[in-house]
């Protein structure tokens, strides 16, 4: 079926999330919703998973502490062992305090930048991406609900007239 | 559900809406800049020129045609590094710790001091390096595989850790900052009917498109990196201090250092913080944004802060006095009373004293005041390192190697041309980005703009079991 994707426009926040309450509720699948800032409410009113996006900085910040110990321990300890200053590099162990600051840092540039790109990569906003917002008025101060109505058990009319009576100030049609 | 406590002062002043904020905040990019703008635009970026001339001889001539000498062998060199990493602290702070404690005012103001944050360590990043006097052997602090003799870089040196502390909080800062810039750069996209801005602001967005989705990660990663960039910010000022803290000199070695750097730190950065603000929302119209109310926020901040610092000078004092090493005491007796004494009463005037008349609420949010302190206390704060790090090194151990330190017309220009560059980089900022996150404002419009608070009292009047 070629029907096309149904984009209610609301002005309200507030509105937008009792909207996209309403029609989960009633068991319609709300594609996404369109917003200049971030809505909250939004992703329970829409079911919308939890992100888990922090488990990938933990895991670049894991990587960063273990670098930097595994370099540490190899330059200073391993491959060149140096006396400086009346700080011995006999042990890791005993050369342990003055890696800290080292090991701290690179935790937090991995662990930063891993999470910084893998949110670029998984969300698709990359220098050159095209947007696919509807219109351009959802980042200045207009609300978009998408609902393809193809995959609903509801008929078009009546998930037009739900989206409507909810507040949506224009029903528009796109691909 | 929405709203917070009429008694708070509205964050966002005048019945804005959200097209209003998108109007306001877009002016700028979109308009033509004043007479104003071009003239300071000029005076910085001459400034600038001629800090890169300076710089441009100095290297092609050597370190030796700064002031320094046998005894004094640091001095504006790193007391310009560590006031303009000093300077950096106040965007991080803003940013990051005020969005853990939840801080709506920070909105209005986090954007354009994330910039100055990153700008500043430009500028401070640089003295480094021009400090080797041979700016090409500059990788050498990275730990690379080479043919010396595989010699490792010195994992047991604080300036090592200032290496990766410094590279780490820019390249961080750069990060938090663009992330949070994605959106509005957007909003910027959405409006342009000029094509070739449309299409810079097309490539600076990344397609951003604003779907339910990207706004829950984005909202998870800003909190995430917020939480780790609170501990970067200590650690950095932090490091910094041990570049002192860890020697032998007396008047450096000193356990309260990482505390009260990051206290001066944070000082020193809100006072810039206001000194730009304080003019760009005059120029830019941006009034009803930054408000009175924000502008006392951060006097109070500086109270805090600068109350710190000033509890941190006496009690230098006290422990010197009270440690009975004879080195220590002279180190500060002569601070106070020495050749360069003057240079220390500048800092505890500006940096103890003044800061407390802020405790009077009709100075705190006067502004033509709040400008005048602001420039006080970057004064103040300059010399507080100059102090630190000249007056402890110009009579050392020895009584035979005694000197005095005078800057040459050299250390004056590089000093002079980091601000320049600083001023250039932060003027073309506030012409071609946003200069306040609209994304995050309009989140707020709601719950602390002006109009909707009267609309709620009036509300509330109306059904008086509320």
């Amino acid at each position: 079926m070629s029907s096309k994707l149904i984009y209610a426009v609301y002005d309200d926040p507030d509105v937008t999330v009792k909207a996209g309450q309403t029609v989960t509720d009633a068991g319609i699948k709300v594609n996404t919703v369109y917003s200049p800032f971030p809505v909250h409410g939004i992703d329970d009113a829409i079911k919308l998973p939890r992100t888990r996006i922090s488990v990938a900085a933990f895991l670049f910040g894991a990587m960063g502490t273990s670098f930097a110990a595994w370099m540490t321990w190899y330059m200073l300890i391993y491959d060149w062992p140096m006396n400086v200053g009346g700080k011995p590099s006999f042990s890791f162990a005993e050369n342990f305090p003055s890696f800290v600051p080292v090991m701290f840092e690179l935790t937090i540039l991995l662990g930063a930048h891993g999470m910084i790109w893998t949110f670029f990569f998984i969300s698709g906003i990359l220098p050159g991406a095209k947007n696919k917002n509807p219109d351009p008025r959802t980042t200045d101060d207009k609300f978009i609900i998408e609902i393809d109505p193809s995959k609903q058990a509801q008929k078009e009319d009546e998930i037009i007239g739900m989206l409507k009576d909810a507040g949506a100030i224009e029903i528009n049609r796109g691909e | 559900m929405h709203g917070e406590s009429q008694y708070r002062v509205p964050l966002i002043r005048g019945d804005k809406t959200y097209h209003q904020i998108t109007e306001d905040i877009c002016a700028p990019i979109e308009g033509r800049a004043g007479k104003l703008w071009y003239l300071a635009f000029t005076v910085s970026a001459v400034a600038a020129l001629w800090g890169v001339g300076c710089i441009s001889y100095l290297l092609g001539t050597g370190v030796g045609v700064w002031g320094l000498n046998r005894t004094v062998n640091w001095a504006w060199d790193i007391t310009n590094f560590v006031w303009w990493v000093g300077i950096g602290h106040a965007g991080t702070l803003i940013s990051a710790v005020l969005l853990l404690f939840r801080q709506r005012w920070r909105m209005a103001v986090n954007r354009s001091a994330e910039a100055m944050t990153i700008f500043a360590v430009v500028c401070a990043g640089m003295f480094p390096l021009i400090h080797m006097g041979r700016l090409w052997v500059g990788y050498w602090t990275l730990p690379l595989p080479n043919q010396f003799g595989s010699l490792w870089v010195n994992f047991n040196s604080p300036l090592l850790w200032d290496v990766f502390a410094i590279s780490t909080y820019f390249s961080v800062s750069l990060g938090f900052w663009y992330t949070g810039l994605i959106p509005d750069f957007a909003t910027v996209r959405d409006r342009q009917v000029i094509p070739w801005m449309k299409k810079i602001y097309q490539i600076t967005s990344f397609g951003w498109s604003g779907t339910a989705k990207q706004w829950q990660r984005f909202e998870e990663v800003s909190l995430v990196l917020a939480g780790m960039s609170t501990p970067l910010v200590l650690s950095v000022h932090t490091i910094v201090s041990f570049d002192f803290a860890t020697s032998v000199i007396p008047g450096w070695h000193t356990t309260i250092f990482p505390p009260y750097f990051v206290a001066g730190a944070i000082f020193s950065g809100f006072a810039m913080v206001l000194t730009l603000l304080l003019i760009m929302r005059k120029v830019l119209k941006l009034e009803d944004y930054i408000t009175v109310g924000h502008v006392e926020s951060m006097n109070k901040i500086i109270i805090v802060t600068g109350s710190i610092v000033g509890v941190a000078y006496i009690t230098e004092l006290f422990v010197a006095y009270y440690s009975g090493v004879q080195y220590e005491q002279y180190a500060f007796l002569n601070r106070a009373t020495g050749p360069l004494a003057w240079s220390y009463w500048i800092m505890m005037g500006c940096n103890v004293i003044s800061p407390q008349v802020f405790w009077i609420k009709k100075l705190r949010t006067n502004l033509t005041f709040t400008f005048f302190m602001s420039l006080v206390v970057n004064v103040g704060m300059w010399f507080e390192r100059f102090v630190i790090i000249v007056t402890s090194l110009h009579r050392d151990y020895l009584p035979s190697s005694w000197t005095m330190f005078y800057p040459t017309w050299v250390d004056v220009g590089v000093y002079v041309g980091t601000m320049g560059i600083f001023f250039t980089l932060f003027l073309l900022f506030s012409r071609t980005f946003p200069v306040i996150a609209m994304a995050e404002l309009k989140s707020i419009l709601k719950i602390s703009g002006e109009g909707w608070k009267k609309r709620q009292q009036e509300h509330e009047h109306e059904h008086d079991h509320h």
